[in-house]
């Protein structure tokens, strides 16, 4: 739902990031309210995934802030508030563990040090393997699940924390269309809980119903923040890039070429 | 050697103290190490316990005690491993080799300057079961008691770091401090396990049992679990073995520990490869619902479907379906799709 008059709960102001010292976000502002399904879309490299790291805390911002739920990001300590769910491929390390074990494992953000899980917490677990549809499997060793039944764990790991907000990096990537159409329910189910939910999202494909707000990434700065648009419109319009003509040669050293691409000269 | 005069060497006081440190050890290291092989670092244990060579030759040379200056130094070794495999990003086995040559090379040498040569650290690259005093086998119970605590009781937050830090840092678990952890433990457990495994072998005991164990189990905790009870085994059970055959030759602990740990994992293998062959075969066929069933073959249906056929016709989407048997058709082709 989209909530104008709602709270802030991510509240981004010129979110500026740069890995190796090369600008990956430049001056991005971004305000998530209370309630809202805004997905993250663009091209690859244009940034989505690396904003949502930056609002989780992952990537250290080189310039502007990141307020969750009104409390500074370096500030920020409920971290049960937040759920994330990283891209897939990291739900299986060298050792075997089952889908309950690593679905747990989201619960620690509300468990004290050295004290056993208790009710509320084994209740929540059971809670998060449901929403996903993973009930039966709960014994199960994680690498023996499938890609789509795997990315439905992390989901199920960021809910047993019971947050209110959730970061989920391309949730859909890779993933078979009845995995994502099991996707697309157990976001539903947060949805209608009135979880905010921020999604990073090459296409929308079965989600597209439940996004109310589609932000467009185009080279690290945010193009496009709206009603979420075709995917003909995201993908399908490009402008000519006018060529330059200028007479001096490109080039550096004899058989070195410098910037074949305009569009470098511009950036 | 008879069964009598085994027992009688077993029944020795320095004999006692050498199965309760090599007990110790054979829980503690295969704790620490399945933390180490969850994180893909099977390693770590080998390259701390050529770094821990070192503090061994610096104790010989300064005449303290092998064991406090190899606790240091290993520490120290592990603490630099973890800083260069975190600033590094993807140069941790780099960081290993380096400091596994270092440790080695410098361990060699400082034992030479200290005027005991190779055979004053034999003892220690391989263990020996008669020069572990009683105030060591204190400070081994003692060390891993604190490896044993610390593992079992942090277990859900070192799993959770270690089986995917992003998700642990976003969860707000300070994941540089308990990866410091687990290679500090790491380092406490490869001197605990010097006296009787060896600093050469140490890593088998922390790798070994939890290879072992992984066939068998299908959950973390059980895994680690496993792996204590298979590592507590092997390192009383090789120990016993050295004893045994001490009456024909000299023979150190580590190689029997290490070769009986690693055949209990070639016994497991055929085992855990038996396991994960049934469990595919009980695995139920995926169900298939009837919008996703295969296409009807044209042999079943000797005529076209069309205005005429007798068939009730239904549109859908863009093409038209057939009521036939209480299911529909769609021409795709040669033959009709179920819809």
């Amino acid at each position: 739902m989209l909530n104008p008059a709602g709270t802030a709960v991510v509240e981004a102001r010129d979110v500026t990031v740069a890995l190796g010292g090369r600008p990956v976000l430049r001056g991005n502002d971004l305000v998530v309210r209370h309630g809202e399904f805004v997905a993250l879309m663009g091209a690859n490299g244009s940034g989505k995934s690396t904003l949502v790291r930056a609002l989780t805390g992952l990537r250290p911002l080189t310039q502007g802030s990141v307020l969750l739920f009104g409390t500074p990001l370096p500030d920020f300590r409920e971290r049960h508030r937040i759920g994330f769910v990283p891209q897939r491929g990291t739900a299986a390390g060298g050792v075997p563990s089952s889908v309950r074990e690593v679905v747990a494992s989201g619960r620690l953000t509300r468990r004290p040090l050295l004290r056993p899980a208790g009710k509320a917490d084994r209740a929540a677990i059971d809670d998060a393997l449901e929403v996903v549809g993973l009930t039966g499997m709960a014994s199960e060793g994680v690498s023996t699940l499938s890609g789509g039944q795997q990315q439905r764990v992390l989901i199920a790991r960021a809910l047993a924390g019971e947050p209110e907000l959730f970061f989920l990096d391309e949730p859909t990537a890779g993933v078979d269309l009845p995995n994502q159409l099991a996707l697309a329910d157990a976001l539903r189910t947060l949805s209608e809980r009135g979880a905010t939910i921020v999604l990073v999202a090459h296409e929308l494909g079965p989600l597209e119903p439940l996004v109310d707000r589609a932000v467009v990434m185009r080279d690290g700065r945010i193009a496009y923040d709206g009603p979420p648009l075709a995917h003909e419109d995201v993908h399908g319009h490009h402008h000519p890039i006018a060529g330059s003509h200028d007479h001096v040669p490109h080039v550096g050293s004899p058989f070195d070429t410098m910037s074949l691409d305009p569009r470098e000269d511009r950036r | 050697m008879s069964p009598a005069e085994l027992l009688d060497l077993l029944g020795r006081p320095f004999m006692q103290r050498a199965l309760l440190a090599a007990l110790l050890t054979g829980l503690a290291a295969p704790a620490i190490g399945t933390f180490i092989v969850q994180r893909r670092l099977a390693l770590l244990g080998d390259g701390i316990g050529h770094v821990a060579v070192t503090g061994v030759a610096l104790g010989l040379l300064t005449g303290t005690s092998p064991t406090w200056t190899a606790v240091v130094v290993a520490i120290l070794g592990a603490v630099l491993i973890e800083v260069i495999r975190e600033k590094g990003h993807t140069n941790g086995d780099v960081a290993l080799a380096l400091l596994f040559y270092g440790g080695l090379a410098g361990g060699v040498l400082i034992t030479g300057l200290a005027g005991d040569g190779a055979a004053g650290l034999q003892v220690y690259l391989f263990g020996s079961v008669t020069s572990i005093s009683s105030t060591e086998v204190w400070y081994t119970a003692g060390l891993a008691l604190v490896v044993l605590t610390l593992t079992l009781g942090l277990l859900p937050q070192l799993f959770a770091v270690a089986s995917d830090p992003e998700f642990a840092k976003v969860a707000g678990l300070r994941v540089r401090a308990y990866n410091l952890l687990v290679a500090v433990l790491a380092a406490v457990s490869v001197t605990v396990a010097m006296r009787t495994v060896g600093l050469l072998l140490v890593s088998a005991l922390m790798v070994v049992p939890v290879a072992t164990s992984q066939q068998l189990a299908r959950s973390f905790r059980s895994t680690l679990l496993w792996a204590m009870v298979l590592g507590g085994v092997a390192a009383v059970g090789g120990l016993v073995v050295a004893a045994w055959l001490s009456a024909r030759a000299t023979v150190a602990p580590g190689p029997s520990i290490v070769l009986l740990a690693l055949a209990m994992f070639a016994a497991t293998w055929p085992v855990g490869v038996w396991l994960r062959r049934r469990r595919r075969l009980a695995e139920p066929f995926p169900a298939l619902g009837t919008g996703t069933s295969g296409p009807h073959e044209v042999d079943e249906h000797p005529h076209q479907h069309g205005d005429d056929c007798g068939h009730p016709a239904v549109p859908h989407d863009d093409h038209l379906d057939y009521v036939h048997d209480g299911h529909r058709h769609a021409p795709h082709g040669e033959h009709y799709d179920e819809h």
